[in-house]
């Protein structure tokens, strides 16, 4: 992953933000050009509610190689409070015990290393809440 | 448009073909389809690859698999949608032919996967990179987070999503052609080491090598060279947000049920006149998703439908993956929509063998991309 690759995604997994269209209200995330429920163009910059609940989830036990040593870890679909749905890692839980349904929190952490100098990346992971 | 006709088949066996290179496969299975159709040239070609580029570091299939055809200087078209790479490749075909361009066309399908790339990696590549795969989800993970929210939903259980690997097993097993030959138990199944809960690994289709063609050409054409054409009623292809998590429903692929509900109105049929399907169950939860989007079963029925036997080659109402499926004859990703309709032509033709499903008049093969952000139907008939 090279640096500008990064770093034009750090304003959504950072800081979460979203685009809300000005004509429909439909909050896109990540932010995108148009609209793809009514086709308008303009938006305006909203920040993702932070919490929600576990629509669907999954405990990965062979990972892509860059999560190899990672296994066996977490990974759902949280719907958060502002109907936004997104896939998250869900940490510092008992893999057993996930349910759908449950309450959950988004927290600031570093995701994965990246190039040959192991560039620290950062983003969301999800805890229950 | 003019009607179109399938002529001609080809297909190399499915599995690790350590001794073929991405070329060989392509051209043997090819050569076959050409042979099979007893055409003297074609026109035109499609060569349908999901990853060729990550799997052997080879791009511009078109012009390469044209050459070493020894078919130069033919229009030759590279087509990529995913694990819809073969669907699309057969319906440009059909368009290119139906529209009068062109009047033998050549639609194949390749992947060469067994070359020392990291699959996993390569296949997360149809998923959203930056908000899917940058979390650490694979392919195996989104089918099970969409088996988590069907079971959830519609109670679907464990066990009925092992029958679909039992019965695409049973079915491979007459299969030549396929790349698991051997029968399955719901008890293996369960056993199996787990991939990513609740699949395990004989609910997951497997890594292959193997390539897929078939020639087609107008219903006048197609007289000159064979009494038993099989016409291609329709063929429609949608698509869907890339990322599963941007869909509304994650027990419906919307691309799926939207397909379904072009094609049946493009061609005037209903669900119950579809004789039997080949749909593409890259996952055992994929199939019961897209048995029940087709029509052929209620939303969440889909599980207990297979568990009965309704899909099954000996006593289904609709016999689905009579070829063994993607699970037991192999995912060679590229070739698979190609492999899907050779299994139409075959039983349409009374040709399948052990295989055969009686009285075989309409057939619907589903194939689609990433986690269902493409799909591509079509169906075909006997004459």
């Amino acid at each position: 992953m090279i640096s500008p690759k990064y770093f034009r995604e750090i304003p959504q997994r950072y800081r979460l933000e979203a685009s809300r269209c000005k004509k429909c209200g439909t909050i896109h995330f990540p932010p995108r050009l148009i609209c793809n429920n009514c086709k308008s163009q303009e938006f305006e910059t909203v920040k993702l509610s932070d919490t929600g609940k576990l629509a669907t989830y999954t405990v990965i036990r062979v990972g892509p190689s860059k999560f190899s040593q990672e296994t066996p870890y977490a990974v759902g679909i949280v719907e958060l409070d502002d109907g936004v749905k997104i896939t998250t890692q869900i940490i510092e839980t008992d893999l057993n015990k996930l349910q759908i349904g449950q309450n959950v929190k988004l927290v600031f952490r570093r995701i994965q290393d990246d190039g040959k100098a192991g560039i620290h990346c950062y983003g969301y992971k999800a805890v229950v809440s | 448009m003019k009607e179109v006709a399938v002529i001609g088949a080809g297909m190399t066996r499915f599995g690790e073909l350590w001794n073929k290179s991405i070329k060989d496969i392509f051209v043997e299975a090819a050569l076959k389809a050409i042979k099979d159709a007893g055409v003297d040239h074609i026109d035109s070609m499609y060569v349908g690859s999901m990853s060729s580029g990550l799997f052997v570091g080879q791009e511009h299939l078109g012009a390469l698999m044209a050459d070493y055809l020894g078919m130069n200087p033919i229009p030759a078209t590279r087509v990529e949608s995913a694990c819809a790479s073969g669907g699309v490749s057969f319906r440009q075909a059909y368009l290119e032919v139906a529209s009068g361009q062109s009047e033998i066309v050549l639609a194949g399908g390749v992947e060469k996967m067994t070359d020392g790339a990291d699959v996993t990696d390569a296949l997360a590549t149809a998923a959203d990179q930056e908000y899917e795969v940058y979390q650490g989800i694979t392919f195996p993970g989104l089918y099970a987070m969409i088996a988590n929210a069907h079971m959830h939903q519609y109670k679907t259980k464990r066990e009925q999503l092992a029958a679909v690997a039992v019965k695409n097993h049973r079915n491979g097993s007459k299969n030549p052609n396929a790349q698991f030959r051997s029968e399955i138990t719901i008890e293996q199944v369960l056993k199996s080491s787990l991939v990513a809960d609740p699949l395990r690994l004989l609910d997951c289709s497997p890594v292959s090598d193997g390539g897929a063609a078939v020639i087609l050409c107008s219903m006048d054409v197609a007289k000159k060279f064979t009494d038993t054409p099989v016409r291609i009623r329709g063929s429609v292809q949608t698509s869907d947000t890339i990322a599963l998590h941007s869909r509304s429903s994650l027990t419906t692929l919307k691309a799926v049920s939207m397909a379904a509900e072009k094609i049946y109105k493009m061609t005037n049929l209903k669900p119950q006149d579809i004789d039997f399907a080949e749909v593409h169950d890259c996952f055992s939860i994929a199939e019961i998703v897209v048995s029940e989007d087709l029509g052929f079963f209620d939303k969440g029925c889909g599980g207990a439908a297979v568990e009965e036997g309704s899909t099954s080659l000996e006593t289904g109402k609709i016999p689905i993956n009579t070829s063994g499926g993607l699970k037991s004859k192999g995912h060679p990703v590229g070739a698979t929509g190609i492999a899907q309709i050779i299994e139409l032509y075959e039983q349409l033709q009374g040709k399948a063998g052990k295989r055969q499903v009686k009285n075989a008049h309409i057939g619907l093969a589903q194939n689609m991309g990433g986690s269902g952000a493409s799909c591509v139907i079509n169906i075909l008939e006997a004459v």
